[in-house]
């Protein structure tokens, strides 16, 4: 039970708009989870073969992942051998731990990596349309508001209305944008960006590019070559390099993970779309398989739908109604 | 690729059966456990896969597969076979309106890829079928996405049709109908928002704009990476607005694709085209076979064969026939072929396709890094035009300086210039084979250590 209130205290501390915005915005995840999850534990009052499958079958169906979610299983059957439950009820809450386990790592500070001093830059990498640019400005907004000075460099050349859109994002949050001509080098724009954040004294450099898929390696390596030029300049940098997976995806949000990891060294990962129906259950696989946090959050297409990832209201936000039905009893 | 394929999947159950002898039905149950398996990591909705292995099963269980001297491979067909027939045939006609113009209305998730696509649709309709369509901007939510669908409009210089952002879609797409009438366009596609299938509002707004210019086409944008949520989006903008057909985006990626499967089984709406890259002439029509293959990991000849056929180009290849024929092949040739090969897309995509060559199959050691490439293809534009063609007078002191120059090192150059050797040798052999329709060995690229 500990393990609940732990989670509650935590979710009641923070009862600000945050995690309100948080939990609205997983509303539909929870109701279509905990109500299976709830479906599940009634219509299989025994912990049996048929239970597992058709639990396997609940995380499954939220894009958890085939490997990960046996993974779980495997565990949950240990533990219910182990501690002779036998009653699907009582295995629920062993379920909803796990889960956080497996998102929890201990001595994991969600935050960005902002310096305190000097330039912060930060790469934003991904596959097309999955909301960089989109993001870029939402983040713009939240620093902006937290007081920093932001700048933001244009560093999608390729598609097609991509400098201008930035540029929208650019006036609306009302900080200046870096850019030079649609087919220009991009490296370029950063070298760029980065002096210009320099003599303008800005505190963090947001960095656009373009949208590329994983297997194209010429496009990887010109990812590559960006973050050479941002090593150079500033040789501490780039502080972050965020990959933007969509939550919409399936199993290759893995193969992006790897790929991406692998030739920029991402750093987080900010999850979007999770306003959709889509589950989200993808981080759970990629913190398994490649222990890449999820930074933050994207919870629709306005200035202010960010959040920060937190894993507690994120798991909250999954069982919420089973927390409730639990402390009722 | 991140995934083995159903017949890598399947090995582990062969291997058993085949001290036996024949095959029980446990055997088939661990078979079709493997088949669900391979299916759920290609990203086909759970609960389409179990339809589907239930109808396989069936099949398995009744004499097909039981019977047969190679389970494996029955198996194998069995489910290549319903997941063909679940795809369904080929379709990659546009409609045509009695009274032009022909209205097709593009709709979708954010960032699902419409713009691009409405791009590729007019390019394939003016190109295959001689059309002339106008464009027609009503994203009016997303930052610069008129400018966008603009920008392309001047690359396929094509007339763009744009009120703002400050008109409402159904305005704009009516007021595009008449300009089209005026101009004599026959097409009209119409971009809209992305949005999602929960958005009431949203989802309003596209059953008003189809109800004020109903048109004739209504595509539904999809991504090929969409996970399990596939079916839900799928099902509800077809029963918001009866979509007539289905555009798979982003299929030149490495995912598997089983969203098509998904989308298929929810929607009976024909799958007609597919993305395969951003460029505007990047548009295909859909391969049910080749997708059902695809999603089994099976490798995708076809696609390989279609890929070098309309890469390496015809006359260049006859020249180089002759010039193996004649050992006249020279190192500029040889960058050339560089070229046509990775025009062809990554090399590591392209060993993919081919069944059986999955890297996780020990083919590690064969090294076809593009990396590898880049480094012979310097060494190459690091040579002088005399030693290009006569690499025999490259000594010591000339591999020391292309060395340096390609920023790789002696041996490198030494092992190029081998294997170069060996390479036209191993051409002879084979043109003067081909002569005697016998089997070659086959050679290995320089970059295929
Ligand atoms: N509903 C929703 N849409 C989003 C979110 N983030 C981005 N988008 C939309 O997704 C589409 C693609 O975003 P964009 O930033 O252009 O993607 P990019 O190609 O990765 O830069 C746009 O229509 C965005 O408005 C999100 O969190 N929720
Ligand atoms: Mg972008």
């Amino acid at each position: 039970m500990s393990f609940f209130k732990k989670l509650k205290d935590k979710f009641t501390e923070q009862s600000d708009t945050v995690s309100e915005k948080f939990k609205e915005g997983l509303t539909k995840t929870r109701d279509s989870f905990s109500t299976k999850m709830n479906d599940l534990v009634k219509n299989y009052r025994k912990v049996d073969e048929e239970f597992f499958e058709e639990l396997e079958e609940l995380l499954i169906s939220s894009d958890v992942g085939v490997v990960t979610v046996m993974d779980l299983i495997d565990v949950l059957k240990d533990e219910a051998r182990r501690q002779n439950i036998k009653d699907t009820e009582k295995l629920q809450s062993v379920i909803s731990e796990k889960l956080a386990e497996m998102l929890h790592k201990e001595d994991e500070d969600g935050a960005l990596n902002i310096q305190k001093d000097g330039l912060t830059v930060i790469l934003f990498v991904g596959v097309n349309g999955v909301g960089k640019t989109t993001t870029i400005g939402k983040l713009a907004h939240k620093l902006k508001q937290d007081g920093k000075k932001v700048l933001l460099a244009a560093g999608d050349t390729f598609r097609a209305g991509a400098i201008e859109q930035l540029d929208v994002w650019g006036e609306r949050v009302g900080v200046d944008v870096i850019k030079h001509q649609a087919g220009s080098d991009p490296a370029a724009v950063v070298y760029d960006a980065i002096q210009s954040a320099r003599s303008k004294g800005s505190d963090i450099l947001l960095c656009d590019t373009a949208g590329r898929l994983q297997n194209k390696v010429n496009l990887m390596n010109e990812l590559e070559k960006m973050k050479r030029v941002i090593q150079r300049e500033v040789p501490d940098g780039p502080h972050e390099v965020l990959l933007v997976i969509d939550a919409t995806t399936g199993q290759n949000a893995m193969s992006q993970a790897k790929q991406f990891g692998q030739a920029t060294d991402v750093s987080g990962i900010v999850l979007t779309k999770l306003d959709g129906t889509a589950k989200g259950g993808i981080v759970l696989a990629i913190r398994h398989e490649l222990d890449i946090p999820v930074k933050l959050v994207g919870l629709g297409e306005k200035m202010d739908d960010l959040q920060e990832f937190d894993p507690d209201t994120f798991v909250y936000g999954l069982f919420s109604s089973i927390i409730e039905e639990d402390e009722e009893e | 690729m991140a995934f083995e394929g159903l017949a890598d999947r399947l090995q582990g159950t062969l291997q058993k059966i085949r001290g036996k002898g024949k095959v029980s039905e446990a055997d088939v149950k661990e078979m079709m456990r493997e088949v669900r398996l391979a299916l759920l990591e290609a990203d086909v909705n759970f609960k389409v896969v179990k339809e589907f292995i239930k109808r396989v099963k069936e099949r398995a269980v009744g004499q097909e597969v039981l019977q047969s001297l190679t389970p494996g491979q029955q198996v194998i067909k069995v489910v290549h076979e319903e997941l063909k027939d679940l795809m369904g045939g080929e379709q990659s006609k546009i409609a045509v309106a009695n009274r032009p113009p022909t209205v097709i209305m593009m709709v979708g998730l954010q960032g699902a890829g419409k713009t691009t696509t409405t791009g590729k649709l007019a390019n394939h309709l003016r190109k295959k079928h001689n059309r002339k369509p106008l464009l027609v901007a009503a994203d009016i939510y997303r930052p610069a996405a008129i400018q966008q669908l603009e920008t392309i409009g001047k690359q396929l210089s094509m007339p763009v049709f744009s009120l703002g952002d400050q008109v409402s879609p159904v305005e704009i797409a009516k007021q595009a109908i008449q300009k089209a009438k005026e101009e004599h366009n026959d097409y009209v596609i119409i971009d809209t928002a992305g949005r999602l299938h929960v958005d009431e509002a949203l989802m309003n707004e596209l059953e008003e704009v189809k109800e004020a210019v109903k048109p004739d086409e209504i595509f539904l944008v999809v991504d090929a990476m969409t996970g399990q949520d596939a079916v839900n989006v799928a099902e509800s903008f077809n029963n918001a607005l009866g979509v007539s057909g289905v555009v798979l985006t982003k299929l030149d990626g490495d995912t598997r694709g089983g969203a098509a499967l998904s989308i298929r089984s929810v929607t009976d709406t024909p799958i007609k085209f597919a993305g395969m890259g951003e460029k505007l002439d990047a548009l295909e029509a859909f391969h049910p076979e080749r997708m059902a293959s695809r999603i089994l990991g099976m490798g995708d000849v076809l696609t390989l064969i279609e890929k070098a056929q309309s890469t390496v180009d015809e006359e260049k290849a006859k020249e180089l026939e002759k010039k193996m024929r004649t050992m006249s092949f020279t190192f500029d040739d040889f960058l050339d072929q560089l070229d046509q090969v990775r025009s062809m897309g990554p090399l590591d995509e392209l060993l993919d396709m081919i069944p059986g060559m999955n890297k996780a199959k020990g083919m590690k050691n064969i090294n076809v890094d593009d990396k590898q490439i880049g480094k012979v293809e310097a060494i190459i534009r690091s040579m002088t035009k005399d030693e290009k063609l006569h690499p025999e007078v490259i000594n010591a002191s000339r591999r020391k300086r292309i060395a340096l120059g390609s920023g790789t090192t002696v041996q490198d150059v030494n092992r190029l210039l081998k294997q170069f050797e060996e390479m036209k040798k191993m051409m002879k052999q084979m043109t003067n084979m081909q002569k005697g329709k016998k089997k070659g060995k086959g050679f290995n690229f320089p970059f295929m250590q």
